[in-house]
């Protein structure tokens, strides 16, 4: 009687359980994607009807960029190269040298941004990021010397507030030009 | 001493391979969770620009994603070669972005509205224009938390 018992609960073979779950996974392997995920994050601006009136500003608080169909940079009047930018940003927005022609405050730094319907995407969103980059390396540098750690977004909120309000990172985009699109 | 010794000598078991199958189902129930299933098929071509500055967007159910670009190979005999806007599945017109935005807020708890994101999957070849109407219709919906997608410069140092 216990013997046949015995028999009876044979285990079962689980050998091509692994299998089954091979399939499974390359099912999913196959159908799935890891996506990068990652991007320039912006806040836009509320939308109003009427146009920011930028010209109330002191000139020498605006960084005014233009870009246009040509994917050419005018910076203050003066043409420039991509690869420049972020240096001659950050000069103007610290302004370590106290110039009567660059930025008062850090405060009062405005960027400008402007571009034509023409322009590459490609190119607006590398001059974006050189903006972006030149405020990141300014807030680094402060959180440097005040806390002696780099900026990152995972440092105490009490700091980064207090870094973003001693530089706020404040662009104004006006409405494009219309020159150059097809 | 001795007993160990016996012990040795008389077994030669074979290796189990019960436990084949948890490993493999680990591994299986890893990737269900660290990649998400392949969504919309793409009919425009994107190819996202290179930038150094990036954000990593959190939380996929609070995304949604506006494509922008020339129409793939096959569509193109019907939709031309200009840029176009694509949402969820299907060509789009600028004017259909609020409806797109309103049936993803409908998904998301109420109490998270604030935190959804637009990820602008846009082609480096675009112009402006279009992206600029786009932009101005985000605005006008009051969707201002936008991502604008991009590769990370595989030369850059950080």
């Amino acid at each position: 009687m216990g013997k046949s018992k015995n028999r009876g609960s044979n285990e079962i073979n689980a050998s091509s359980m692994a299998d089954i779950a091979f399939l499974l996974l390359i099912f999913f392997l196959v159908t799935t994607t890891i996506v990068e995920d990652k991007g320039i994050t912006v806040r836009l601006p509320p939308w109003s009807e009427e146009e920011p009136d930028i010209q109330k500003l002191k000139t020498r608080n605006v960084y005014s960029v233009l870009v246009n169909a040509q994917n050419q940079l005018l910076v203050r009047n003066e043409p420039m190269r991509i690869e420049d930018l972020r240096e001659h940003a950050k000069e103007f927005i610290s302004n370590p040298m106290k110039r009567e022609d660059l930025a008062e405050d850090p405060t009062m730094a405005i960027i400008s941004l402007k571009n034509d319907r023409g322009t590459n995407y490609d190119t607006y969103l590398r001059v974006y990021n050189e903006l972006k980059g030149a405020y990141n390396e300014l807030w680094d540098e402060l959180s440097q010397r005040r806390y002696g750690i780099p900026f990152s977004e995972e440092m105490p909120a009490a700091y980064k507030k207090a870094i973003r309000a001693e530089i706020p990172f404040v662009i104004s985009e006006a409405e494009p030009t219309n020159f150059g699109e097809e | 001493m001795s007993k160990f010794a016996k012990k040795r000598g008389k077994a030669t078991p074979a290796i189990s391979t019960a436990s084949l199958p948890d490993i493999i189902f680990m591994l299986l129930f890893f990737f269900m969770v660290v990649t998400v299933l392949r969504d919309a098929e793409l009919k425009v071509s994107v190819v996202t620009p290179f930038a150094t500055e990036l954000s990593k967007l959190e939380e996929k159910s609070l995304v949604n994603y506006i494509y922008i670009g020339k129409p793939t190979e096959r569509y193109r005999e019907i939709y031309g070669t200009k840029p176009r806007i694509q949402l969820g599945d299907k060509f789009a017109d600028v004017h259909d972005i609020p409806l797109f935005l309103e049936l993803h807020k409908q998904k998301v708890p109420e109490s998270r509205h604030g935190l959804i994101t637009s990820s602008l999957r846009v082609d480096g070849l675009t112009t402006m224009g279009i992206v600029q109407d786009v932009k101005t219709q985000l605005r006008k919906s009051g969707q201002l938390r936008v991502n604008y997608s991009a590769k990370k410069r595989p030369d850059s140092k950080k």
